[in-house]
């Protein structure tokens, strides 16, 4: 999982480079994700300031041991993440775009990568702090699918598994 | 985008560009004023830092902790240890620091420097920020002014000039800073002069010294000072001072140093310098059409002007200006070294004396009125300590900050406040205490028998060595010393019998309980030049002696404050037949009426209306962000501690979520798995506690007490200053 950024990339399919370009643009100018989990049988989100990989394999963010959400990825490492760049206006039914990636996460442990980590706190250089406490923990998913909705219901999927 | 400007600059409209003191500057410089060359790095740059570092974002998050209204003062000297610490740890990007150093070097290669504050709004006649934000004087080489500009930009941040905005209302999250970069002039007498005496407006007022005016604007040293007639300018009168010490450059930086006796003698103006200072100010209140307070320096007879901004009254700002108590807080090392001797040898001392007193009085033989005379005179005997404690204890806390902040400069360390470690001591009364109680634990440990007998309230001859230690301990310490006692001497000993079971219980090792060991000195002191290690070996000197005495301090306080509450309860207890419930809400007025009374009608108070929610919702704090003031994590239940009573019922393992913890409460520390407290602070007395045993702290908790219940399973991240709970 923390192999180097540019191997990782390599490895990836690109069915749609327009649309990976676009998405990559998203991910990198929107700060906060609305993280999924379970907690049992029930859904349960949080926002998470988050960063993506170049190669759109990964999703970061960070939080703490004692958190529910942390707990409940613990549990169930199947989650999803909604990224979107909504304005809160009508106009948003037509020119907003919303992006869900499902995934698995898990922690990264004390070896973390310290690539990972750099491209985290170049989005979040506030988070620096937050992030060297010995109580947080840095998570990784490893994207399955992005479902990328445009223009009301337009929805494309970009699969980076075979 | 303008990151530097020259005077020659600097237009009518970019007073919020500059800051107050620049644009000063500039129009004293257009007016043919003699000032020093300067230049002045802008608000804008001072944006551009903080943006491209993501320093604007940390600082949000910092004081976004809790309200800032709901801030106490010592979270505000927290919050901005931490923020400068953040400035001295985040470089100036490349590209604004090539545009700083471009412009620095064409004007001040090889020179001396000033390195001074200007934000927009401060002197203004409604309000004054002198004082309130750092200035350096002889600061040399480009590398060191950039350095020394950050800092001037941290201290926009400071305590006391968060403090002051927060008591003017002015919106922290707007604040920006500008700074003036000045050659020094080496100034062989320098002063101030008020143009319009604040009170007496007929006259203006100078005062000099000799050498550099830092110490007369800080009050180190003491000024001469002439009272002048304001048309006139003819001497009014002359208070001469004692001139003994004056501030001269030095490779450091400035320095105090003892004024040479053919310079003591003289009276650092006569009578034609003190005619052209008061011209000078004649002609700058003529610039800026109304009465200034300058400041302003002789060198080989001519005279400079530094600054002029204009004076501010109290008046001005509704009479109640706190800003002199804010710069009270900082006090100069050699303020705090008298202050030390003052705590050392006057206030403890007396604070004791005190309640040595008191504790002889036999109230129980004193007649009603007597005892209610005792109890007035024992609330005014508190009222006056506590004074005292505002005025002079509170502010010596500021040693430790001192000391702090030159090891954070020295160091830079990831947490600032690693210092603490070297502040540590073994002179704490609260931890002798606890030492002692460790020992007795350990007795019972060792001794099955001993053990046994205790679990089953007997009591053996044989066993008297163990006993009489116990009762040193109770002699020792008393009822300051472990509250909540009853008077009873043998409830007393049980009660520490049961406390000492819950200690003997838990293994002996570990980390937890015995006290972590401080950090190296010599490490310390290598750090500075050999000139000035013995500063250093003063500075932390003075640091551990205030970090100690915040201890004492409240300890002997405490045992003036037991003592009042002795005489109330004496009171209560006399009264309680004529009020059948509710006895224990009334205060020493009510109290001492009642006693001298006897047909007097306490006025019973109505119980609290509870709030019921009608909705029907329930409401529950999960997780609640405080500061993080001992590092670590821990999960436990917790116990609640409302009343100093139910210290007795911790056991092991749990977390303490109290109100404030005092000195008097710290016996059950080492038992505790962490600690959350609603009073904020990292050097209040809980959190040098926790950091003492190495244990998990959380402080500044809102409703901590009320969030939380007994029982509940909460976990504390004293990294983070998080507690979540269930």
């Amino acid at each position: 999982m923390c192999g180097p950024l540019d191997r990782i990339g390599e490895k990836g399919p690109s069915p749609d480079d327009d649309l990976k370009g676009r998405l990559k643009d998203l991910l990198a100018s929107v700060k906060l994700a609305v993280l999924a989990t379970r907690m049992g049988e029930q859904p349960y989100t949080n926002l998470v300031a988050f960063a993506s990989t170049v190669d759109l394999r990964y999703l970061l963010f960070a939080t703490t041991r004692a958190t529910r959400k942390f707990s409940n990825l613990s549990d169930q490492p199947l989650v999803s993440l909604l990224v979107d760049n909504r304005s809160n206006d009508v106009s948003d039914f037509r020119e907003a775009v919303a992006v869900t990636a499902t995934g698995r996460a898990g922690e990264l442990g004390a070896s973390m990568c310290q690539e990972m980590r750099n491209l985290y706190l170049e989005k979040h250089p506030y988070l620096e702090e937050f992030i060297a406490s010995p109580s947080c923990v840095f998570v990784s998913v490893e994207v399955d699918v992005y479902y990328v909705v445009k223009r009301f219901q337009n929805v494309t999927e970009l699969h980076l598994k075979p | 985008m303008r990151y530097v400007v020259t005077p020659q600059d600097v237009t009518d409209n970019q007073r919020p560009l500059v800051g107050g003191k620049a644009f000063a500057l500039a129009m004293m410089w257009r007016k043919g004023i003699r000032v020093p060359d300067w230049l002045c790095i802008t608000t804008t740059a001072y944006g551009e830092y903080l943006s491209a570092t993501g320093l604007g974002a940390r600082i949000g998050l910092e004081l976004n902790r809790k309200r800032f209204e709901d801030m106490r003062w010592e979270e505000i000297w927290d919050a901005s240890l931490r923020i400068r610490n953040m400035f001295l740890k985040t470089p100036v990007p490349g590209t604004l620091e090539q545009k700083m150093r471009a412009y620095l070097d064409e004007a001040f290669m090889g020179k001396s420097v000033a390195v001074r504050s200007s934000a927009p709004g401060e002197d203004s006649s409604h309000m004054s920020f002198a004082g309130l934000h750092e200035s350096y004087i002889n600061v040399q080489g480009t590398e060191s002014i950039v350095e020394h500009i950050r800092l001037v930009w941290a201290s926009l941040w400071s305590d006391r000039a968060l403090l002051y905005r927060k008591e003017l209302g002015l919106d922290i999250r707007r604040s920006t800073m500008a700074v003036v970069v000045q050659e020094l002039v080496p100034g062989e007498r320098s002063g101030i002069i008020f143009t319009v005496n604040p009170t007496n407006h007929g006259q203006s007022v100078v005062e000099a010294v000799h050498g550099l005016n830092q110490g007369l604007v800080d009050g180190t040293i003491e000024p001469d000072r002439w009272f002048l007639d304001r048309e006139t300018g003819a001497i009014v009168s002359h208070a001469a001072a004692q001139r003994e010490m004056w501030i001269v450059p030095s490779p450091s930086g400035i320095s105090l140093e003892k004024l040479p006796p053919r310079r003591a003698k003289w009276p650092p103006l006569k009578a034609g310098d003190l005619k052209k200072v008061f011209g000078l100010g004649r002609l700058s209140e003529k610039v800026f059409e109304v009465p200034q307070d300058m400041e302003w320096c002789f060198r080989q007879h001519l005279l400079f002007a530094l600054q002029s901004r204009p004076i501010t009254t109290s008046s001005d700002t509704g009479g109640a200006d706190q800003r002199p108590w804010y710069l009270s807080l900082h006090r100069s090392f050699e303020n705090l070294k008298a202050l030390r001797r003052k705590i050392e040898e006057e206030i403890i001392p007396g604070m004791e004396r005190d309640g040595t007193t008191m504790s002889h009085v036999d109230l129980r033989g004193l007649t009603d009125s007597d005892l209610a005379a005792e109890i007035e005179r024992r609330e005014k005997l508190l009222e006056d300590w506590k004074d005292t404690y505002t005025r002079d204890c509170i502010p010596f806390a500021h040693g430790m900050r001192l000391f702090g902040q030159v090891y954070n400069d020295m160091v830079k360390p990831a947490d600032p406040f690693e210092f603490m470690d070297l502040l540590r001591s073994d002179g704490l009364a609260g931890l002798d205490r606890n030492r002692i109680l460790q020992q007795l634990a350990s007795q019972i440990r060792r001794d099955g028998r001993l053990k046994k007998d205790l679990e089953q309230r007997v009591y053996r001859q044989e066993q008297s060595c163990f006993w009489q230690r116990v009762d040193n301990l109770i002699a020792r310490f008393g009822a300051g010393g472990l509250t909540g006692i009853e008077d009873e001497s043998d409830k007393q000993r049980w009660r520490i019998v049961t406390l000492l079971l819950e200690m003997a219980s838990q293994e002996a090792s570990g980390e937890r309980g015995n006290i972590r060991s401080g950090g190296r000195s010599e490490d310390f002191l290598k750090l500075f030049n050999p000139e000035k290690q013995l500063f250093a070996a003063d500075l932390l000197d003075l640091g551990r002696a205030s970090y100690r005495l915040r201890d004492d301090d409240n300890i002997a306080l405490g045992r003036v404050e037991s003592e009042v509450s002795r005489g109330l309860d004496e009171g209560r207890a006399r009264i309680k037949a004529k009020v059948p419930a509710g006895v224990e809400e009334f205060n020493g007025g009510e109290i001492v009426k009642a006693l001298r009374r006897a047909g007097y009608v306490l006025a019973v108070k109505e119980p609290a209306q509870e709030t019921t929610i009608k909705s029907g919702f329930k409401i529950k704090a999960r997780q609640i962000v405080g500061q993080p003031a001992g590092p670590g994590i821990a999960t436990g239940k917790a116990r609640v501690i409302l009343d100093d009573d139910k210290l007795f019922d911790f056991k092991a393992g749990e977390v303490l979520v109290c109100d404030a913890i005092d000195p008097n409460m710290t016996f059950v520390v080492p038992l505790a798995a962490a600690i959350v407290e609603r009073r904020g602070g990292m050097l209040i007395h809980g959190a040098i506690i926790a950091r003492e045993y190495g244990i998990p702290c959380v402080t500044g908790i809102p409703g901590a007490t009320e969030l939380i219940s007994t029982g509940d399973q909460i976990t504390v991240d004293g990294y983070l200053g998080i507690v979540v709970i269930g």
